[in-house]
C-alpha cells in the first residue's frame, strides 16, 4: 500500500486527545481541540471536533461538516459495530477530516476500520505498531467498496477502475 | 460449480494466515478468551461441550467430489472420523483441537472451501434450495445471487459486528423448499410481467425464541440493485438493531418493533442514497458468475421409464427422488436418517462413498439439505437403480424422505453447551417406533423437528410436530408443539400444552399421529387435517 | 449444602479442547480424580485460568456417590462422560453403557 503507517507521538502529558498510542494516516496535523457531544457541536457555533457515541445520529452533522476538521467515534466495547456505518456515512458525505476511532479499539478491527473510513486510532490500549501493520497488510484484496480506495475484486475481474488501484 | 480464481483463493488463504496468527496469540496469551472468542467465531470455531466445535461453509449448499472428499478426510485426520450435517447446510467436527485449526483451514482452501463467517454477529453463510439448478419449477438458478451475496458479505468492512447473527436465503421457485421466510433475509428470485428477473425482499423472519415469519418488504429488486438494496437492509440494522438485550438483537425484533412499513421506509431512503455510492458490482460480475452455474452435459433423450419391478427400489425411488427440468433425469436425495440413527451424522467412509457417487452418477455434484441429507441433483434416471444399489449397500438407502422418520435434530445436550435436553435420542426413540409400528408409510409427509432448546436451531417452530427439550428443575423436559411449515406456506407452530418426559414424548408424538390417522381426509397430510380440524382434538388426545 | 456436597472446577483444555477437572494439583480428564476445592474454588479458577492452564473455567456443585462426584446438573454429567449417544466416543467406551443410564 501506498500509504505509510505513521505513529504520532504528541508532548501532552496523560491521556491527552492523542498520546503516544494513537496511529494516525494522515499528513496534515493532529487536532488537538477537545471533541464536544453531537448536542453541544449543534447548538454551539464554533466547535470543529465532535464525539459519536454509538446511540448518535451521525447524520445530524452532515449540515456542519465544512466546518469540521474531527470526528471521533466512540467504540465503548469492540463489538458495537454501529461506529463502522456511522464512519462510512460520514465519508460518503464528502467528510475529508480527520476520523478517529476511539475507546475499545483492537488490532483485529483496525482493517474493517480503515476500510470504513478511519484514519486515526487511539485506543484505550496500547496497539504494537508492527501488528497493525501485519493486520492492514493481510488481505492482498478487498470484494466490496467501501469508504476507501481500494479497488474491489469485481472491478479487478473486469478490468475496471484501474486507475483507482493503490499497489 | 463456482470455481475459485486467484483473487478468491488468494482471500481463503490470507485468512487462514490470520487466523492462525490469531490461534497462536491465544496459545500464547496475547488475546484473552473474551477478545479470542469473536475472532475465532467468525471462523466458525465454538467451544462446546466436549471440545472445540468447527464448523465449515457449504455454500449455498453445494459440494463438488472432491469437496465431500476432502470433509471426510478432515473428519478421520482431525476428527473422530465422522461430521453432522446442519439445518444450515454446513458440515460441523465436534472433536477439534485449537492448535490444528489452522492446518484445517489450510486443507479446506486447498478444495475452495472456509468456514468464514460460519458464526459470530456477521453475515452467515449463504443458504438456498437443495434442487437449484435442477428443479423443474424454478424460474432460474438461484445460486449465481448466493454466490453474489457471498462475495459481497465475505469480509465485509461494515457488517462485521451487527447486533447479531445474519442469515440469508436465496430461492428462486414459488415451491420454498429451504425455510426462506425464515431467515433475516430471504430473497425469491421472481419474473415480473415484463420477463426480465429481479429480487422480492422478504426481510426479518427467524426463529429462536421469539419466531417470526418475515414480511415481504419489496417486491421486485433490479438484479443490477441486489447488493446495494441488501447493503441497505444491513445497514438500517447495524445502526437501529436492538445492542441492549441479546434477545432482542436479532433484525425480526427491529422489523417487528418498527413495523414493516416503516422499516422499509428507512430501507428505500437508505437505498436511494446507496444508489449513488458505487456499492453495486459490476453486472458483467454476475455474469461471470452465472457461466459456472450452467447445465452440464445432459444427454438426449435419456430412457424415461424407470424398472419398478423391485417394489423396495420403487418405495425409495417414489420416496426419494425429486423432478428434474431435464427429460431422463431427476434429483436423488441420500437419507442421513437409519432407523434409530443420528440425523444428519455421516462417517468419513460415507462421504467418500457419496463423493464417489458423485462423481459416477451426479455430474460431480451433491448438495447439502437443510433437513440433514444429501442429494445427488442430476441423476439419469437409468443410473437410478444402480445408483440405490450402492447405498442400499452402505446403508444409506432409507426411504422416508419427508416422513415421520426424516427428523431435523440439532445436536442438543449431547453436544453442543446451550442446549437444555437432548436431541438425539428423542429423534432416536421415534424413528424407531414408527418404524416398528409400521405407520411410517401411513402418515405419508409428516416434518417432525427437535431443538433441544429455545435457540431453535432444529426449527422445532416449523415442524408439522415439533418438540422443543426445556430444563424443568435439572430433568429433560420436552414440549409438543403442532401446524407449524416452513415450506410456502410457512406457518408457526403452537404448543400443545405441558411438556413430557423423554419417553413421554415418544408417546404423545404417536397418539398426535394417530389423530391424523382416524381424521384425515382424503389426500390430506398431517398439516392440512390440523389445519382444518383444530389443536382440541389433539389436547384431547394428549391431555384428556 | 450437604456433607456430600461438593464444589469442583471444570473447564476445557485451551489446546485440545479437552474437558478437564480440578485435582487440586493440576488437571485431569477423569471426574474421579475432581476434588471439592470449596471456598478457594472462584480464586483458584481465576489463577489457573490466568496461567492458561484452562480455558473458561467454572464452578460445578456436585454429590459424592459411590466415591465418585456426581454434579447435580445433567449437563455436566454429560461433559464428564461424553455424548449419550456415541458411547464409543465417551471417557469410557468399555462401561458407557452402564453410565449413559446414570446419567439421566
Amino acid at each position: 500500500m501506498a500509504e505509510g503507517l505513521s505513529s504520532t507521538q504528541t508532548p501532552a502529558e496523560g491521556r491527552g486527545p492523542l498520546d503516544a498510542t494513537s496511529l494516525r494516516f494522515r499528513d496534515d496535523d493532529p487536532v488537538l481541540d477537545p471533541a464536544v457531544t453531537v448536542d453541544a457541536f449543534t447548538a454551539q457555533g464554533n466547535a470543529v471536533a465532535v464525539r459519536i457515541e454509538p446511540g448518535d445520529d451521525v447524520r445530524e452533522l452532515l449540515p456542519s461538516l465544512d466546518r469540521l476538521a474531527l470526528v471521533e467515534i466512540n467504540f465503548p466495547t469492540f463489538g458495537d459495530g454501529r461506529g463502522y456505518s456511522a464512519a462510512r456515512i460520514l465519508r460518503e458525505a464528502g467528510y475529508r477530516g480527520e476520523l478517529r476511532a476511539v475507546g475499545d479499539v483492537l488490532v483485529d478491527q483496525i482493517a474493517y476500520l480503515r476500510r470504513c473510513g478511519f484514519d486515526a486510532f487511539a485506543p484505550e490500549a496500547p496497539l504494537d505498531p508492527d501488528d497493525v501493520a501485519a493486520a492492514l497488510d493481510r488481505f492482498p484484496h478487498v470484494y466490496q467498496p467501501a469508504a476507501d480506495e481500494r479497488n474491489p475484486i469485481w472491478n479487478l475481474r473486469h478490468g475496471k477502475g484501474e486507475e483507482l488501484r493503490d499497489e | 460449480m463456482y470455481l475459485y480464481d486467484q483473487y478468491d483463493q488468494a482471500m481463503v488463504d490470507a485468512r487462514v494466515a490470520e487466523f492462525r496468527d490469531q490461534c497462536q496469540r491465544r496459545i500464547d496469551g496475547k488475546l484473552t478468551e473474551d477478545q479470542f472468542k469473536p475472532l475465532r467465531l467468525m471462523n466458525g470455531l465454538y467451544l462446546q461441550l466436549h471440545a472445540y466445535m468447527l464448523r465449515v461453509a457449504v455454500p449455498y449448499g453445494t459440494l463438488k467430489s472432491t469437496q465431500m472428499h476432502a470433509l471426510a478426510d478432515i473428519a478421520d485426520k482431525y476428527d473422530r472420523g465422522y461430521g453432522h450435517f446442519t439445518t444450515r447446510q454446513n458440515i460441523q467436527y465436534n472433536w477439534i483441537k485449537l492448535e490444528d485449526a489452522g492446518d484445517i483451514l489450510a486443507d479446506l482452501a486447498k478444495v475452495e472451501m472456509h468456514a468464514i463467517q460460519t458464526s459470530g454477529n456477521c453475515i452467515r453463510n449463504i443458504s438456498s434450495d437443495h434442487f437449484a439448478g435442477a428443479a423443474a419449477d424454478e424460474v432460474a438458478d438461484p445460486r449465481p445471487y448466493a454466490e453474489l451475496l457471498r462475495q459481497w458479505s465475505s469480509f465485509h468492512p461494515e457488517f462485521s459486528y451487527l447486533p447479531r447473527k445474519f442469515k440469508i436465503c436465496v430461492i428462486a421457485s414459488d415451491r420454498d423448499r429451504a425455510a426462506m421466510k425464515l431467515h433475516d433475509i430471504g430473497i425469491q428470485i421472481v419474473r415480473n410481467d415484463a420477463g426480465e428477473l429481479g429480487a422480492a425482499f422478504y426481510v426479518g423472519g427467524g426463529m429462536g425464541r421469539t419466531p417470526m415469519i418475515a414480511p415481504l418488504i419489496r417486491d421486485f429488486v433490479p438484479l443490477d440493485q441486489l447488493i446495494t438494496y441488501a447493503e441497505a437492509c444491513l445497514r438500517v440494522y447495524n445502526r437501529y438493531g436492538r445492542r441492549d438485550n441479546k434477545y432482542k438483537a436479532r433484525i425480526k425484533i427491529l422489523v417487528h418493533e418498527l413495523g414493516a412499513a416503516e422499516y422499509t421506509r428507512q430501507v428505500e431512503e437508505e437505498f436511494a442514497h446507496l444508489l449513488d455510492q458505487g456499492v453495486e458490482p459490476p453486472f458483467a460480475e454476475l455474469k461471470r458468475i452465472r457461466t459456472f452455474f450452467e447445465d452440464p452435459a445432459f444427454a438426449q433423450s435419456s430412457a424415461a421409464e424407470i424398472d419398478r419391478s423391485d417394489p423396495d427400489f420403487a418405495l425409495w425411488v417414489d420416496r426419494n427422488t425429486h423432478p428434474h427440468k431435464v427429460e431422463g433425469y431427476t434429483s436423488a436425495v441420500i437419507s442421513l436418517k437409519p432407523v434409530g440413527g443420528i440425523p444428519g451424522d455421516a462417517s468419513a467412509e460415507q462421504m467418500h462413498l457419496m463423493a464417489d457417487l458423485a462423481k459416477d452418477y451426479s455430474f460431480d455434484e451433491l448438495r447439502v439439505m437443510h433437513t440433514q441429507n444429501i442429494v445427488l441433483p442430476h441423476v439419469a434416471k437409468s443410473d437410478l437403480h444402480a445408483l440405490w444399489t450402492a447405498l442400499e449397500d452402505a446403508g444409506l438407502g432409507s426411504p422416508n424422505l419427508d416422513t415421520v422418520e426424516d427428523i431435523i435434530a440439532c445436536p442438543g445436550l449431547d453436544y453442543c453447551s446451550l442446549a437444555n435436553a437432548r436431541s438425539i435420542p428423542v429423534a432416536q426413540k421415534i424413528s424407531e417406533r414408527f418404524a416398528a409400528t409400521g405407520k411410517t408409510a401411513a402418515l405419508g409427509e409428516l416434518k417432525l423437528k427437535i431443538s433441544g432448546c429455545i435457540n431453535a436451531c432444529g426449527h422445532h417452530h416449523a415442524g408439522h410436530i415439533g418438540i422443543l427439550g426445556v430444563d424443568r428443575k435439572g430433568v429433560e423436559n420436552y414440549q409438543l408443539l403442532l401446524g407449524g411449515s416452513e415450506a410456502e406456506d410457512t406457518a408457526l407452530a403452537k404448543i400443545t400444552g405441558p411438556g413430557f418426559s423423554e419417553d413421554g414424548i415418544v408417546d404423545a408424538v404417536e397418539k398426535a399421529a394417530d389423530v391424523y390417522l382416524s381424521a384425515r381426509e382424503d389426500g390430506e397430510r398431517f398439516l392440512d387435517t390440523y389445519r382444518r380440524i383444530g389443536m382440541a382434538p389433539f389436547k384431547e388426545a394428549l391431555y384428556g | 449444602m450437604s456433607e456430600n456436597t461438593m464444589m469442583l472446577i471444570t473447564g476445557n483444555d485451551l489446546l485440545t479442547g479437552a474437558v478437564i477437572w480440578w485435582t487440586g494439583s493440576d488437571w485431569s480428564v477423569h471426574i474421579e480424580d475432581a476434588i471439592d476445592a470449596g471456598d478457594a474454588a472462584e480464586s483458584i479458577a481465576a489463577e489457573q485460568e490466568a496461567a492458561r492452564k484452562v480455558n473458561v473455567p467454572y464452578l460445578v456443585e456436585s454429590t459424592m456417590q459411590d466415591g465418585v462426584p456426581r454434579p447435580n446438573h445433567i449437563k455436566d454429567r454429560v461433559r464428564a462422560l461424553g455424548p449419550t449417544v456415541r458411547p464409543d466416543l465417551t471417557i469410557k467406551p468399555d462401561t458407557a453403557a452402564n453410565a449413559i443410564r446414570e446419567i439421566v
